[in-house]
């Protein structure tokens, strides 16, 4: 039995010499949602940005036991759902069916099976009736969930989200954290919203300065108002 | 994660640096002049503008290095100018034979070609130590002061400004589509789709990223209304050019003045 995602003793500097990542370790096993918290410039996007090897630094990086390297890069990205903090990256096609559909279709699955699986993708965020609608006019919530559902579509293990709940109005924030609980996957969703957090996760990893500096039981961290502190953070 | 690579501005502490902004935008143009209007075949005023290009290398600290292969990007533009080796009538050079035909290299042919190439290849080296040495507002106000249409010069702050945000959202664009190209984990299953399919995902990129140009053009007009722009771009005026810099103006443009002239008495 292998865990999802198995980071080891990750460094990453920019070109520019800046050091985003240094020696970060961290176990996901299958299943579990963790919430990872920390200060803006923390090294949150650099790692989640390293879990299908968009970037890539020194130490070894598991996803579902397979290594990454540049020979599985593909096999790992459709494990690894990525979705960016702006939906506006993610949906790149005219119409919302051909940006679910773009997974799929990159992997070569046969034409019935590229629509069964948009069609399951958009029942699972709740947005079937957006099939032909044109990303571009739609609302930030809506475009937050296709931006979901494009990669539910690849059926990956693991979601990985950049800051889901920025710029939501508290409607489509509640309606994004319930479809966030019902989701079967195994999760690392990194956020400011530490209301969510309290509300969703049970594992809580606190990332600054690019190391992390704290990794438990969200309650028991939560309960540490001078760790929160020292970090940029705030108790709901 | 932001793009820089596309600045060419190289701070240092130069004399060349230190020059006004308004100086050396006037020299430079003057110097490109001086190279377009050099006859053909005018060698020794070649090596007298590449000397000269040479001297405010080293002087401006940018290292001649990194001037000269900045310079290779005018090498492409060059190419227009090939026709003229076979096009122009003149004592034969040489004869080639490609398959049934024959093509005639003339004296006076391969002559201008080279006088254009090196012509452009020089003209580059000042506009690149222009670029380098002066950083991007410097440059507009100094365009801004010898009177360059104002429209013009706000169209440019405005492009230079908004080209890396644009680079930046194709990088973040680029990014969204090579997260969600995997590949099945069925044996013979080939990943990557038909050529047509991919080349229709880079349009609707494409066209994506010209929308979002478009619309953040029009929330941008908005913010400038919002801020009393009315169409009249207004700045703070600059300060006097200094006596110095008046007599490194004047020093330039005479030594400018007789390589045309040099040039003018060669060809004659």
């Amino acid at each position: 039995m292998h865990h999802s995602v198995e980071v080891e003793n990750l460094s990453f500097s920019y070109p520019d010499g800046h050091l985003a990542l240094s020696d970060v370790s961290l176990v996901i096993r299958p299943g579990e949602k963790v919430a990872l918290v920390g200060p803006n410039g923390a090294g949150k996007s650099t790692l989640i940005l390293h879990l299908n090897g968009i970037l890539s630094g020194r130490g070894t990086i598991r996803i579902c036991g397979l290594e990454l390297n540049k020979s599985n890069l593909g096999r790992v990205r459709a494990q690894v759902g990525m979705v960016f903090q702006s939906p506006d990256d993610q949906l790149f096609s005219p119409t919302v069916f051909d940006d679910v559909a773009f997974g799929p279709l990159y992997q070569g699955l046969p034409k019935e099976e590229v629509h069964a699986r948009v069609e399951q993708a958009l029942q699972a965020v709740h947005m079937s009736d957006y099939v032909q609608r044109v990303s571009h006019h739609l609302s930030m919530g809506e475009k937050k969930r296709i931006a979901i559902a494009t990669v539910l579509s690849m059926k990956p293990e693991v979601l990985v989200l950049d800051e889901p709940t920025a710029g939501l109005d508290p409607r489509s924030r509640r309606a994004l954290i319930n479809l966030l609980r019902e989701l079967p996957l195994t999760m690392l969703i990194s956020t400011h919203d530490m209301r969510m957090v309290c509300e969703l996760f049970q594992r809580m990893v606190i990332m600054d300065e690019g190391c992390v500096v704290a990794d438990g039981l969200t309650e028991q961290l939560m309960k540490d108002v001078r760790l929160l502190e020292a970090h940029g953070l705030e108790r709901p | 994660m932001h793009v820089h690579f596309l600045d060419p501005f190289r701070p240092r502490s130069s004399p060349v640096h230190r020059l006004d902004a308004r100086v050396k935008f006037v020299l430079a143009l003057a110097f490109i002049l001086t190279t377009a209007l050099a006859p053909m075949a005018a060698w020794p005023v070649y090596i007298l503008l590449f000397a000269l290009v040479l001297c405010i290398k080293i002087l401006s600290d940018l290292g001649v290095r990194y001037v000269l292969r900045r310079s290779a990007l005018a090498l492409p533009f060059v190419l227009a100018a090939l026709p003229m080796i076979f096009t122009i009538p003149g004592e034969p050079v040489a004869l080639l034979h490609l398959g049934g035909w024959t093509i005639t290299v003339t004296q006076p042919g391969l002559e201008r070609f080279i006088s254009i190439a090196l012509k452009s290849w020089i003209s580059m080296q000042s506009a690149i130590l222009l670029a380098a040495s002066t950083s991007f507002p410097d440059l507009l106000a100094a365009m801004r002061a010898v009177r360059v249409p104002r429209l013009l010069v706000a169209m440019f702050g405005l492009m230079w400004r908004y080209l890396f945000v644009l680079v930046d959202e194709a990088v973040r664009l680029l990014r969204g589509r090579a997260a969600r190209s995997g590949q099945s984990s069925r044996p013979g299953q080939r990943a990557g789709g038909s050529i047509a399919w991919r080349a229709r995902v880079a349009g609707g990129m494409a066209g994506n990223l010209f929308l979002r140009a478009f619309e953040r053009s029009e929330r941008i007009y908005m913010a400038m209304v919002a801020r009393g722009y009315d169409g009249e771009v207004r700045h703070l005026p600059l300060p006097a050019v200094s006596a110095a810099d008046w007599g490194i103006l004047i020093v330039g443009l005479t030594v400018l003045g007789s390589l045309m002239r040099l040039g003018l008495l060669a060809s004659l």
